[in-house]
């Protein structure tokens, strides 16, 4: 069947075996491989994506289910090609990532929270990636991007959700 | 591709999903698909045919009835309910339930009735509508059935919903009185997975202190969220945490609790009494606090 998935801000008109995840449908059909495949069941995170602004999770939605809804992948994030947005560039310097497998959702799921929050206490971080495993970091790092992120959300004086 | 092949269809009024749901036997109505999805990925389900209910624009709704029902459309989301202010003032119970369901990115996509008709016995929607004592309304292609709590959950997984029925709306009791206090508690290895042991109440006081009106349940430990009878005793008087306790001991003492190698019978009865106290407790105190909540 017929569906448009909007990536990032583009359309991309693909044809779809009603089974296929949307997950699978981003890796391969539009090469979009920052949501990663973990578990593959709804477990890890390690695939969430934003639809129409809230993290979800691409392995537990149909391509077919996503057809027109407005979709952002770690890959739509930066404002420019070559650059990182806020939060990728926090995780960068806190050091919140080690084998990077679970960091584009890590990241996806802190700037949903930020756009609806821009100043979380500590203890919402942490609520907000509790649905997403990480078997590196111990988390500590990932914690302190998110909160150095938004520190300078507030320090930079935009407006809410330019993370 | 992990799941087996099914055909798709997304209907966009309610009779156009019945009218799909009579024709196929093994269709299944998919809403969030929060649940369905990973038993299709792991094979345990495979329906024939998924009918999507996402985009049927009058399941998704959140009004109150009159002042003395809370209605809300079967297909809208648990972060949209999660961020329905007026939820907090008309179901205490319910608002403080829904930031414990799964994650935040299970719950963008989640819903309400999905939650319901799924009857997870650890799941926290049907917990807090079996303590408030709510009902559903389910249409088929011939008939619109009102059911009761009470009915409804069968057991683990199961309910009454007849298998060519959509859930179109869950309904919460509002309460009246003006110090109203609501707690939810709940016992799991890691934050958001399934509860051993999950304990919700609401409580309503008189200008004196006094327990006007007291609902408990249990999920987890139970087949189907239960609501204990026995906190009706608290009724009439200030609840101590004595009697807040003895309340919940008499009537978790004697019921059927599960097990699972992660908890053991023994273990969850005597989280369950300690939740229902601390729950009831929580709840109480909250009332105290709270002057005229609407």
């Amino acid at each position: 069947m017929k569906v448009v998935l909007s990536v990032n801000g583009a359309d991309h008109h693909i044809d779809v075996e009603p089974r296929l995840t949307l997950l699978d449908a981003l890796r391969d059909a539009l090469r979009l491989t920052g949501a990663h495949a973990g578990c593959e069941h709804g477990v890890c995170g390690a695939c969430t994506v934003l639809i129409d602004g809230r993290p979800a999770r691409a392995c537990l939605m149909f391509a077919a289910q996503a057809d027109g809804l407005s979709i952002t992948t770690i890959e739509g994030l930066a404002s420019v090609p070559g650059e990182l947005s806020l939060l990728q560039d926090a995780f960068c310097e806190t050091h919140a990532m080690q084998c990077g497998y679970c960091t584009p959702g890590m990241i996806l799921s802190a700037h949903a929270l930020l756009r609806e929050d821009p100043a979380p206490s500590r203890e919402k971080i942490i609520d907000a990636i509790s649905g997403n495993i990480c078997r590196c970091t111990g988390y500590g790092q990932i914690v302190e991007a998110i909160e150095l992120a938004a520190r300078r959300l507030a320090g930079a004086n935009q407006k809410e959700g330019a993370a | 591709m992990k799941a087996a092949s099914f055909e798709y269809s997304r209907p966009e009024t309610v009779e156009e999903a019945c009218w799909q749901l009579s024709r196929d036997d093994d269709a299944r109505l998919i809403a969030g698909g929060q649940t369905l999805v990973p038993m299709m990925a792991m094979r345990l389900a495979r329906p024939t045919r998924l009918i999507d209910i996402g985009r049927i624009p009058a399941l998704s709704f959140i009004r109150e009835e009159d002042g003395a029902q809370l209605v809300i459309g079967a297909m809208t989301r648990q972060a949209d309910a999660e961020r329905e202010p007026s939820i907090a003032a008309a179901a205490p119970l319910l608002a403080r339930a829904l930031p414990w369901v799964g994650h935040a990115a299970t719950r963008s996509r989640g819903t309400i009735g999905g939650s319901i008709a799924n009857a997870d016995p650890a799941a926290e929607i049907p917990l807090a509508l079996a303590t408030l004592g709510g009902s559903v309304i389910a249409r088929t292609e011939r008939e619109t059935l009102i059911i009761a709590v009470e009915d409804f959950f069968l057991g683990p997984m199961t309910t009454a919903l007849p298998p060519t029925a959509v859930l179109i709306e869950a309904r919460f009791p509002i309460w009246g009185q003006r110090r109203i206090g609501a707690a939810f508690l709940e016992i799991s290895a890691r934050a958001g997975d399934f509860a051993y042991v999950s304990a919700a109440a609401q409580v309503a006081l008189d200008d004196d202190g006094r327990c006007l009106a007291c609902t408990v349940g249990i999920g987890g430990a139970t087949p189907v969220p239960r609501r204990l009878a026995a906190v009706a005793a608290l009724v009439g008087s200030a609840i101590s945490e004595s009697r807040a306790r003895d309340a919940a001991a008499a009537e978790i003492a004697g019921i059927e609790i599960m097990t699972d190698p992660h908890a053991s019978t023994a273990y969850r009865r005597r989280v369950a009494i300690t939740l229902a106290a601390r729950a009831i407790l929580a709840a109480r105190d909250e009332a105290m606090t709270n002057e005229a909540r609407r």
